[in-house]
C-alpha cells in the first residue's frame, strides 16, 4: 500500500512538474513572438510545412466525412420526411463539430508528430545546443514560428475540411440519393448562422491549433535526446493532443452552445 | 574591475576558479582551477566520462556551476543576464562532437546562418564571407552539399567554418578527432593550429586523443575524478611523476586506472550461484 502511494505520489509530482515546465516554456516562446513580425518568412514556411503539406489528408478525409454524414443523415431524416434538411444537418455538423475536431485530430497525427520528431531530432543531434552557442535562441528561432504557424494553419485546414465535406454531402445527397440541390443549399443558407456557427467553429479550431502545436513543440523540446526518447515524445504528442482536443471540444461546446 | 584589469594583465582569456558541478548524485567537478591564456591552444584531456564536454558547456554558459566562477574575457559568465550572455557567445565559437550542422541547410547556408542571424550584411558580402570561411577549411567546392552528403571529417570542417563565421575570440572544440581516419585527423590537427594562429584565436580542445592533441597544444590540463591532476606544456607532462598521467598519456592498459571494473573475485563468481545472469 505504502509502495503504491509512493509510486502514485511520485508520478503525480512528475506530471505536475512537467505541466509547470510546459507553461514556463510557453511563456518563453511567447516572448519570442514579437520578433517574428520582422521575419514573417519563418512563419510562412511553417504554415506551408504544417498546413499545405497536410492538405491531401484533410481534403480526402473531409470529402469522405461529408459523404458519410450525408448518407447517414438522409437515412434518418427520410423516416420523418425531413430530407430537405440534409444540407443543414451536414453543414452544422461540419462547421460546429466535425470540421474543427477531425481536422485537429488529423493535424495532430500528421503535422504535430512531424513537429515533435523534427525538434526532438534537432535536440538529439545537438542542433539546438549549437544554435544556443551561436547566440541564437532556439525557443525564439525554432519553436516560436512553428507554434504560430501551426496555430494559423489549423483554422485554414478546418475551413477547407468543412468546405470539402459540404460538397461531399451535396454529391451523395443530390446525385445519389435524389435530394433537390436547390433545397440543399437554400436550407443551409437559411439555417447556418455566420456569427454563431461559423465563427464558433473558427474559434474552436484556433484553440485546437494552439493546443496541438504547443503540445507538439513542447514534447519535442523536452524529449530525452535519444532515438527512443524522440519516438516516445512523438507518441505522447498524438495521444495527449488528441485527448486535449476532445476534452476541450466538450468544454468549448458547452460554453458556446450549451 | 580591479580583477578584470589583472586578468587582462595576466593575459588570461578564460579563468576557472574552484569549479564545483554535480549531475544528480554524481559530482563531476570538485574544485577545478584552470587558466587559459589568450592566443594559446589549450587542451583539456581526461578519460571518457570525466566531464570534459560538461566543462565546455559550463564555459559557454549552457550549464550553471554549483560553486566557483568562470570568467571569459574578464566577465563572470554566470552572472550575466540572458541578453549579455548571448552577446558574449557571439564572440565564442564551438565545434560540437557531432558537428551539429543543420540538416535542412546546405554547407553554404550552414556557414551563413550566424551571419544572417546576427548581421545586416548584404547578400553579396555574406556570400563572400561564407566562401572565404569555406575556403579556409578547404570546402569551398562543397558549398552546395547537404550534411547527409558529407563524410564525418568534412562535416566537422564545415562546422568549424561556421564556428569562425563571426570571427570569434575563442573556439571550443569538443572531441574534434574522435572517429576520424588518419588523413582527416591530420587535416583537422593542422587546421586547428593554423586557424588559431592566423585568426588570432584562443582554442580550447577537449579530447582524449593524446598524440594529436599534444602535437598542437601549448598547454595541457589533465582532468580526472573531478579535479585537475596535472597542467603544463606537453613535453613537461610526458615527464610527469604522476603514475596516473603517465598511464593516460602513454595509453597503458593497467595502472592507477584499473583494467578491471570492480567485481568480486573471479573464483567466487565462477563457483557461486548463477544469480544476476540475465536472459537477453
Amino acid at each position: 500500500m505504502i509502495e503504491w502511494l509512493r509510486l502514485f505520489g511520485g508520478q503525480t509530482l512528475a506530471a505536475t512538474a512537467r505541466l509547470g515546465r510546459s507553461h514556463m516554456f510557453l511563456m518563453r516562446v511567447l516572448l519570442g513572438m514579437p520578433g517574428l513580425l520582422l521575419r514573417p518568412g519563418l512563419v510562412v514556411a511553417q504554415i506551408y510545412s504544417a498546413g499545405v503539406l497536410s492538405l491531401l489528408i484533410i481534403v480526402v478525409s473531409g470529402l469522405f466525412v461529408g459523404m458519410v454524414l450525408s448518407l447517414q443523415g438522409y437515412n434518418t431524416l427520410v423516416d420523418f420526411g425531413a430530407e430537405q434538411s440534409l444540407g443543414v444537418l451536414v453543414a452544422l455538423s461540419l462547421t460546429r463539430e466535425l470540421g474543427p475536431v477531425i481536422s485537429a485530430l488529423l493535424f495532430s497525427g500528421r503535422a504535430g508528430s512531424a513537429l515533435t520528431a523534427e525538434i526532438g531530432l534537432m535536440k538529439a543531434t545537438e542542433q539546438l545546443s549549437g544554435m544556443e552557442m551561436m547566440a541564437v535562441d532556439p525557443e525564439h528561432r525554432v519553436v516560436a514560428p512553428r507554434l504560430l504557424g501551426g496555430m494559423l494553419a489549423l483554422p485554414l485546414l478546418a475551413a477547407i475540411f468543412t468546405l470539402v465535406g459540404v460538397f461531399g454531402g451535396y454529391f451523395v445527397g443530390t446525385v445519389l440519393l435524389g435530394v433537390d440541390g436547390g433545397v440543399y443549399w437554400s436550407q443551409m443558407q437559411a439555417q447556418v448562422s455566420f456569427t454563431e456557427d461559423v465563427v464558433n467553429g473558427v474559434i474552436k479550431s484556433l484553440v485546437f491549433g494552439f493546443v496541438v502545436s504547443w503540445t507538439a513543440v513542447f514534447e519535442g523540446f523536452d524529449c530525452t535526446p535519444t532515438s527512443e526518447g524522440v519516438s516516445r515524445a512523438t507518441t505522447r504528442t498524438v495521444v495527449h493532443s488528441s485527448l486535449a482536443v476532445l476534452g476541450l471540444d466538450f468544454i468549448l461546446t458547452a460554453l458556446m452552445f450549451g | 574591475m580591479a580583477t578584470d584589469a589583472a586578468d587582462q594583465h595576466n593575459g588570461l582569456l578564460v579563468e576557472i576558479e574552484n569549479l564545483h558541478f554535480s549531475r544528480g548524485p554524481r559530482q563531476v567537478f570538485a574544485g577545478v582551477d584552470i587558466g587559459i591564456r589568450r592566443g594559446e591552444v589549450a587542451a583539456i584531456m581526461g578519460p571518457s566520462g570525466s566531464g570534459k564536454t560538461t566543462l565546455l558547456r559550463l564555459i559557454g554558459g549552457q550549464l550553471r556551476p554549483d560553486a566557483g566562477r568562470i570568467r571569459v574575457d574578464g566577465v563572470d559568465v554566470h552572472s550575466l543576464r540572458r541578453r549579455q550572455l548571448y552577446q558574449l557567445r557571439k564572440r565564442m565559437g564551438m565545434l560540437f562532437q557531432s558537428g551539429a550542422l543543420f540538416t535542412h541547410l546546405n554547407c553554404f547556408e550552414n556557414v551563413a546562418f550566424p551571419l544572417r542571424e546576427h548581421t545586416r550584411l548584404s547578400q553579396a558580402l555574406i556570400r563572400h564571407l561564407v566562401l572565404i570561411k569555406l575556403e579556409a577549411v578547404g570546402l569551398r567546392g562543397a558549398r552546395d552539399l547537404y550534411p547527409a552528403e558529407l563524410s564525418g571529417g568534412m562535416g566537422r570542417r564545415v562546422a568549424l567554418a561556421r564556428a569562425i563565421a563571426l570571427d570569434p575570440m575563442m573556439v571550443m572544440y569538443d572531441e574534434p578527432f574522435s572517429g576520424q581516419d588518419p588523413i582527416t585527423m591530420g587535416i583537422l590537427v593542422r587546421l586547428i593550429r593554423l586557424l588559431n594562429d592566423a585568426l588570432g584565436l584562443t582554442s580550447i580542445i577537449v579530447s582524449h586523443d593524446v598524440a594529436e592533441t599534444a602535437e598542437i597544444s601549448d598547454h595541457i590540463h589533465v582532468i580526472s575524478a573531478g579535479k585537475i591532476v596535472e597542467s603544463g606544456p606537453p613535453a613537461a607532462l610526458r615527464e610527469s611523476r604522476s603514475e596516473w598521467v603517465r598511464q593516460f598519456l602513454n595509453a597503458l592498459p593497467d595502472g592507477p586506472v584499473p583494467f578491471h571494473y570492480p567485481a568480486r573475485p573471479l573464483a567466487e563468481d565462477l563457483l557461486g550461484s548463477s544469480a544476476g545472469v540475465g536472459v537477453s
